[in-house]
């Protein structure tokens, strides 16, 4: 066992080349390969996602590739048709396309996922500065109302979020938004903090200045690395919950094809066509896996303390 | 003041255990306010929702029959006076009827599902911190090996799939690929779950598999990076110095240290065990807290929704609290501060 | 002296990393004899902390001891199985580390810490080993020791960790005691105390000691010979007081000059050693010290001189020698010292661009 555990104390033999922290970031992002085919997926599936949304052009190259089609066009003597080239993966109980409501729920997922990451950095932000910068009463406040949303399961809370606003894209949207600030605005909240003892924003305290340019003059190169990873980390989390609260009939209402509404739906016909549930399946584990590679890559590149 | 200084004084409890005692007694506290604006947070966006309890797919209600269902429970009062009520009947741990199921208490209901989601969650926790622990620590003594991997890769997949697809991909692959093999062992969802539950019953192992994925794949990738870090310290260098045999080393110097963080885990893997329980029990239909609280959300059964809010609550914050006790005991460097 | 405790015959040592093979420890010789105190001296990244992790075989990854030998007691180090090497650790030679913080394990009691050092071998029954840590802890001059050996490390001040450490070292009472910095992370009143320890314990003891160090004033208040390393290698080696008053390397000469000395008139100013040590992966051709040699001749650039006897019991590695060396190079070595600045620049340079390692 001993030669096999070995021992591993680190010794740091690189040296640290001398360039800037983003194109230093991008060169270790590219060293991993899990990352950069990752980001590559993404990139692909943001490229279709658009073109499912763009108006059908009847003979363009996206027809001809039959990658729009309308995904709600029912065909119904066409029903659980076997991958051919009109229909690349079939067709569900009701003869429509699979492949146009996958790309369909892929823009769905994605804008859910990423759009929502705004949001989300919006409050969270506000929150964490406000919180970090006035300090005393507000801080104290702010912070045990963010213990308060950790006593929330997350799902829980998007589940009574979703309910009060009713089904729709814009309240999952919403719902999102209003549950996963909470991570963020303690990053943000930790950074002002670290920053305000810094020595020359004590200095601008003390001689009357408003600290206020200062702090976020620093904040932004200090915070946007970890903010950045959060946020990647962030899409995932947000597709999954959008996935499945569709899935549990609470999130968005067929026939708009998310990938949540689709497995549920071949959920309930498995035993009569498990595709219907697994080419759904398979895009929702692959868009959130490309994501947590590219998240797990943004990490390594840019947490300063893996530098060597 | 040190241990020993007074010996004669050392049954009296010192102090730390008076520390402790007091830290316990806080958190209690704290829960208080934590739980009021869990119910107004709660209470408010049930109200704020669009229907109400009395929406039926097909024929509806007549509106004199919904106006006498709105006096009987109440929902015709004003809001605040309708939250004062209840909170009222909360201090006295009376959490109202059940809007679904007429005549049915809201605590009656959930100490009918209660016994599915304990089983199934007690055993899915049972096993999933043993091998998410020992997944990660083989991954990092193994660092970089075909083991470590597989480990890392396994772990990656099963955070990043979605825990209700992987339990269809389980019904795909057991129920209906491989069912003359296992002899319809399997059970399948749409036939319940057969009674009486017990916790070893082969029919359990889907959802267990399902509910645990995810968090096991968390505890997995945790352990191994901290005993990773754990490895490179100085003192492992001190304990091999010492010659020492590697087992005693991994067991007294890495584990002992690298176990430290994953025990702070546990409280977001309870939290990951509860809302895994909503999917779980729906996708396999098993009659618990979970699926109830899926089915009152839809259903408006706003006494229902507040009770499972609330019983979830507590018991996160109660296991949060355990975890927190427990730390104090594990690491002799964390101090309470009072 | 007596007989000869370990001998180190041309180790190498080599770290095979990303950038290329780093040749941390390259043709190392030493010996040491029983009851002796051996100074190993050098800048940081010179290989002293390599060639005593050598030899425990603790070197950690990705570095391998490539060649060389590594006797100790007329038993190669080097070729032991996993037990032999597991029994040799601790119990015939034990090793104390720079950094007394981090060097104990947070969650154990410190008692239960040495008492292991002991269980692992079987010098002292079990019985036996728990009564002597308090004993240990009383050598080591730890106060109250027979309530602190409860203590968990982060109730212990550094000068008392590095004697709790000191004391593990000793549990076994082995042969050799290799110190690698013990001092360096303490402060300065706690280093006296620390070396004044380690003084006492040797002339009580009798154990041999390899104290590996960049402080020569260390060298010289413990220390009965020195070895010199520079770039992986030995440079010059002899007693304590014969270095210190002729050293013949030109790279000794310039780490005696870097120290300011208290019996000697400040008429001189410091030397700082100018430009880095050199890259372990292409170290270069001939003397390795020749690029920042204030006595380099042109044969040093192309040959490497040999470890060569420059007095009794002392040799050295240079062509030059600093008894050849002229006047008027001597004198324009000494005045050409760096400013403080300059040579604080240049430091932080050398830790940047060295290889870590002690």
């Amino acid at each position: 066992m001993a030669t096999a555990i070995g021992i591993v104390q680190q010794v740091d033999w690189d040296v640290p080349e001398q360039t800037g922290l983003w194109s230093d970031a991008w060169v270790r992002f590219r060293r991993n390969p899990l990352a950069v085919a990752g980001l590559a997926v993404i990139v692909v599936m943001i490229v279709l996602a658009i073109g499912a949304r763009l108006p059908t052009n009847p003979g363009g190259l996206w027809h001809v590739l039959h990658l729009t089609g309308d995904p709600v066009q029912q065909e119904v003597t066409n029903t659980y048709a076997l991958p051919s080239l009109q229909h690349p993966l079939g067709t569900d109980v009701l003869g429509r396309d699979q492949l146009s409501r996958i790309l369909y729920g892929a823009s769905i997922s994605l804008t859910i996922g990423i759009v929502v990451q705004f949001l989300i950095l919006i409050i969270g932000g506000v929150i964490g500065m406000v919180a970090g910068y006035f300090g005393g009463w507000i801080d104290n406040l702010l912070m045990r109302f963010t213990d308060i949303m950790y006593a929330f399961p997350d799902l829980l809370l998007v589940l009574v979020f979703v309910a009060a606003f009713g089904p729709s894209f814009w309240s999952i949207f919403i719902a999102l938004g209003l549950v996963y600030w909470v991570g963020l605005a303690r990053l943000v909240r930790g950074q002002v903090l670290s920053i305000k003892e810094k020595e020359y924003v004590e200095a601008a305290i003390m001689t009357g200045t408003s600290p206020f340019k200062l702090i976020v003059k620093h904040l932004v190169p200090n915070s946007l690395g970890p903010v950045i990873v959060t946020l990647t980390f962030g899409i995932p989390a947000a597709i999954f919950t959008e996935a499945a609260l569709s899935f549990l009939g609470i999130g968005i209402r067929p026939p708009e094809p998310s990938w949540g509404v689709m497995i549920e739906d071949g959920y309930a016909g498995i035993f009569a066509d498990p595709r219907q549930v697994i080419f759904p399946g398979i895009a929702v584990a692959l868009t959130m896996l490309s994501f947590t590679f590219v998240g797990d890559g943004l990490r390594d590149a840019l947490d300063p303390r893996m530098r060597r | 003041m040190r241990r020993g200084a007074l010996p004669f004084l050392a049954w009296i409890p010192r102090g730390r255990g008076t520390t402790l005692a007091v830290f316990i007694i806080r958190r209690l506290l704290w829960m208080i306010p934590v739980l009021f604006f869990v119910i107004v947070i709660t209470f408010v966006l049930m109200h704020l929702a669009p229907g109400g309890p009395w929406d039926r797919e097909g024929k509806q209600l007549t509106p004199q029959v919904i106006n006498n269902l709105n006096i009987k429970y109440g929902l015709d009062k004003p809001l605040p006076q309708q939250f004062l009520t209840y909170i009222w009947g909360v201090v006295h741990f009376d959490f109202g009827d059940s809007l679904r199921s007429p005549g049915q208490h809201v605590s009656q209901r959930v100490l009918e599902s209660w016994p599915y989601t304990f089983t199934l969650g007690a055993v899915t926790f049972l096993l999933l911190v043993p091998l998410g622990i020992g997944l990660g620590v083989v991954a990092a003594l193994r660092q970089n090996s075909v083991a470590d991997y597989a480990a890392l890769g396994l772990a990656t997949a099963a955070a990043s799939t979605p825990n209700f697809v992987i339990g269809i991909f389980l019904i795909i692959f057991l129920a209906l690929g491989m069912n003359r093999l296992t002899g319809g062992t399997f059970y399948l969802p749409t036939g319940g779950m057969p009674q009486p539950f017990n916790p070893f019953q082969v029919e359990l192992i889907m959802p267990v598999i399902t509910l645990g994925a995810l968090p096991t794949a968390y505890i997995a990738r945790l352990t191994r990076s901290s005993t990773l870090d754990t490895l490179r310290q100085d003192f492992v260098r001190t304990a091999w110095a010492k010659g020492l045999k590697a087992r005693l080393v991994v067991m007294r110097h890495v584990l002992k240290n690298s176990l430290i963080p994953v025990v702070t885990a546990l409280g977001p893997t309870f939290a990951f065990l509860v809302t895994g329980s909503f999917i779980v029990e729906t996708l396999f239909s098993i009659p618990g807290i979970g699926r109830s609280f899926v089915t009152s959300i839809s259903g408006r059964d706003y006494t229902m929704i507040l009770g499972t809010t609330i019983l979830f609550a507590v018991l996160i914050a109660v296991v949060n609290l355990i975890v927190d006790v427990l730390y104090v005991f594990i690491d002799p460097r964390v101090r309470l501060s009072d | 002296m007596g007989q000869i405790l370990l001998q180190v015959e041309d180790l190498h040592t080599q770290f095979f990393t990303s950038r290329g093979v780093v040749r941390a420890v390259d043709g190392v010789s030493l010996h040491i004899d029983a009851g002796e105190t051996l100074g190993v001296v050098g800048e940081s990244g010179c290989g002293k902390t390599i060639t005593a992790l050598s030899v425990l075989r603790l070197v950690p990854e990705p570095g391998r001891i490539t060649s060389g030998k590594i006797l100790f007691r007329g038993r190669d180090v080097t070729k032991m199985d996993d037990d032999e090497i597991r029994d040799f650790r601790g119990n015939d030679v034990a090793m104390i580390f720079q950094d007394p913080m981090t060097s104990l394990n947070p969650v154990t009691k410190i008692g239960f810490q040495i008492e292991e050092a002991m269980t692992a071998h079987k010098r002292f029954s079990a019985g036996l080993a728990k009564g002597r840590v308090v004993e240990l802890l009383k050598r080591v001059r730890v106060p109250a020791a027979e309530t602190r050996v409860k203590d968990y490390p982060h109730q212990f001040s550094g000068g008392m960790r590095q004697r709790a450490m000191i004391a593990m070292g000793l549990a076994n009472e082995p042969a050799l005691l290799i110190a690698d910095e013990p001092t360096t992370a303490l402060d300065v009143t706690v280093q006296a105390q620390i070396i004044q320890l380690m003084k006492q314990l040797n002339r009580e003891l009798g154990t041999a000691m390899m104290l590996i160090t960049h402080n020569m004033a260390l060298v010289a208040s413990l220390c009965q010979r020195v070895v010199v390393m520079y770039a992986g290698r030995v440079v010059e080696e002899g007693p304590v007081e014969q270095i210190f008053d002729s050293p013949q390397h030109p790279y000794t000469w310039s780490l005696l000059r870097s120290v300011p000395r208290v019996d000697e008139a400040r008429k001189d100013r410091l030397v700082s050693i100018r430009g880095l040590p050199p890259d372990l992966v292409n170290s270069p051709a001939g003397c390795k010290f020749h690029p920042r040699c204030p006595f380099v001749v042109d044969r040093c650039k192309v040959e490497e001189p040999p470890l060569a006897e420059v007095a009794p019991d002392q040799v050295a590695r240079c062509w030059v020698l600093m008894r050849n060396a002229r006047q008027e190079d001597v004198d324009a070595a000494k005045t050409s010292a760096l400013s403080v600045e300059a040579a604080q620049t240049l430091k932080a340079q050398a830790k940047v661009g060295g290889v870590a390692g002690s």
